[in-house]
């Protein structure tokens, strides 16, 4: 108890201190995860909202791969990216290994799936009747389109947040691609696995309240826009 | 058609307001930290962890050796002085897997301690030089109150040999590392084969492991130097003395270029030059003293440079 009553003090010197190596993992973990997110959502809520609007031939096939997808253990995608990217793999020539591109790339991987299947579900979960009744309406194919979109953001949103709260709390993966490398790759995650590994509690807890509070600022903001969502519509 | 749209002028507002508000918070997150990060590190390497430097040189050392501090305070800045064009990516993985990269030519320069697994590696030409850096001493750490008799012994197998015969829990790395095969080494010289429920492998680091046999109040073959950054918040005392048979030897290995071209052997030996030099060396002697009152290493290379 009195260590991790010594670690919670030492940690808020740590964060309020102004610490630059705390702070510099922080940015670093928020500009990996930002990153990976930004790119995730350019493709993966486009692609999930076709996909659960749209009829072909091999539909069902995509739909059961993206949702494997989303089961896929993040060490694995770990383990693969780090098997291309190395020396010898078959992106090794790029020498993106231990940098933190490499996960950037791990996350996409892991957040693509993620917030693909989730949106897929959303459009999903509309009642089939409402296109019907948008285009019965009069509506154009556009703001049909748009109708529809106005009706799932919320979902959508949730989608990306969860996405969010899974990457930047993945350990195993950016582990493994990044290297943990002080000052280059140490990210929140891997930072708190160090520091618990080496015996300094009060760095490994001031890491994992900055996290905690990061999630919590994430599933917050998330709620505020569910709220006034749920009012406005 | 006009109905339509009137009434869903104010949500489509609200909607248009919230995806603004997302894709202002990812932008201002990513160039925040982005900028954020350049600041820190000084120069536009933040994103890419360092395209700026010419040369990348990969160091596989063993996680003590990384946990202690000695790698990113002292000789990477060292390194960094002598040789600024060279970026070091040191990962700290056990000596086992250490040696794993070095054969397939994923890390240029090694640093572990786990003699016969590394004249092993030098045998099968994986690596071109060897050279000792460092020493220091294992200890085994147990109860204050050791139920096995531990501290009553007079050499490291005598010690592993009271523990098994007391029946009292041991925890193992279990892990391949240079500890864990130190240890099992200790087992084979006291003719003991580990096994049943007073033997336990954590298949972790040694912070983890020491936490564990606190828990359980076991005991655990460690390096001084994890041992002595936890002390304070371990009911576990040492209960051996440096003796030979627990002597911990640190070795630099430049990994063989003719084996994988990738290699960057230039590097790995400029590298291998320093942590041998005098300047390192006599640092080392005093690495660790102001924060636990002795030193963690003791200098071993064997031929003093400039």
């Amino acid at each position: 108890m009195e260590l991790i009553l010594e670690g919670i003090v030492e940690a808020f010197r740590l964060l309020f201190g102004g610490d630059a190596d705390v702070y510099q993992i922080m940015l670093r973990s928020l500009w990996v995860s930002g990153l990976a997110l930004l790119v995730a959502s350019l493709i993966g809520l486009p692609l999930g909202v076709t996909l659960g609007l749209s009829e072909f031939r091999g539909r069902h096939l995509t739909v059961a791969t993206v949702n494997a997808g989303m089961g896929v253990p993040p060490v694995v995608v770990g383990l693969l990216v780090s098997l291309l990217l190395s020396r010898n793999g078959m992106f090794g020539f790029l020498r993106l290994l231990y940098t933190n591109w490499a996960m950037v790339v791990a996350q996409v991987l892991i957040a693509l799936p993620l917030v693909t299947g989730l949106s897929l579900a959303a459009v999903q979960q509309l009642d089939p009747g409402f296109r019907l009744q948008i285009v019965a309406l009069g509506a154009g194919r556009l703001q049909a389109f748009w109708l529809l979109l106005k009706e799932i953001w919320v979902t959508l949103l949730a989608a990306v947040m969860a996405a969010f709260g899974g990457i930047i709390s993945e350990v195993g993966a950016v582990m493994m691609v990044g290297g943990n490398i002080r000052g280059q790759t140490q990210v929140l995650t891997t930072g708190v696995v160090e520091e618990t590994r080496a015996g300094r509690f009060p760095t490994a807890i001031a890491l994992s309240i900055i996290l905690l509070l990061l999630v919590f600022a994430a599933s917050l903001a998330m709620t505020i826009v569910q709220q006034r969502g749920r009012r406005h519509a | 058609m006009r109905q339509a749209g009137s009434t869903t002028g104010h949500s489509r507002w609200s909607a248009a307001a919230a995806a603004l508000i997302v894709v202002a918070l990812t932008l201002v997150m990513v160039l925040a930290a982005g900028c954020g990060s350049e600041a820190d590190e000084g120069g536009g390497e933040a994103a890419s962890g360092g395209q700026v430097k010419a040369d990348q040189l990969i160091l596989a050392t063993t996680t003590s050796v990384k946990d202690s501090g000695l790698m990113d305070d002292l000789v990477l800045p060292a390194f960094n002085e002598a040789q600024p064009q060279i970026e070091v990516k040191l990962i700290a993985v056990g000596s086992g897997e250490a040696m794993a990269m070095g054969e397939r030519g994923e890390a240029d320069v090694l640093v572990v301690h786990s003699p016969a697994a590394e004249e092993e590696f030098m045998a099968q030409d994986y690596g071109t030089l060897r050279l000792p850096v460092a020493r220091n001493y294992f200890a085994i750490v147990g109860p204050a109150d050791d139920p096995a008799g531990v501290g009553g012994t007079d050499s490291a197998t005598a010690a592993m040999k009271a523990i098994a015969d007391s029946e009292s829990l041991f925890v193992s790395r279990g892990d391949d590392s240079g500890t864990n095969t130190k240890e099992l080494g200790l087992w084979e010289a006291a003719g003991v084969e580990p096994s049943g429920d007073s033997y336990i492998e954590t298949g972790q680091g040694m912070g983890e492991t020491l936490r564990i046999t606190n828990e359980k109040q076991g005991y655990t073959l460690t390096d001084l130097g994890t041992y002595l950054s936890m002390k304070d918040d371990l009911d576990l005392v040492v209960l051996t003395k440096e003796s030979d048979d627990l002597a911990n030897y640190y070795s630099v290995i430049i990994v063989n270029q003719n084996l994988h071209p990738t290699v960057n052997a230039a590097g790995a030996e400029q590298f291998a030059d320093l942590l041998v030099s005098r300047q390192i060396q006599d640092a080392l002697a005093d690495y660790g003293r102001a924060e636990f009152g002795q030193p963690l290493f003791a200098p071993n290379a064997s031929a003093l440079g400039r």
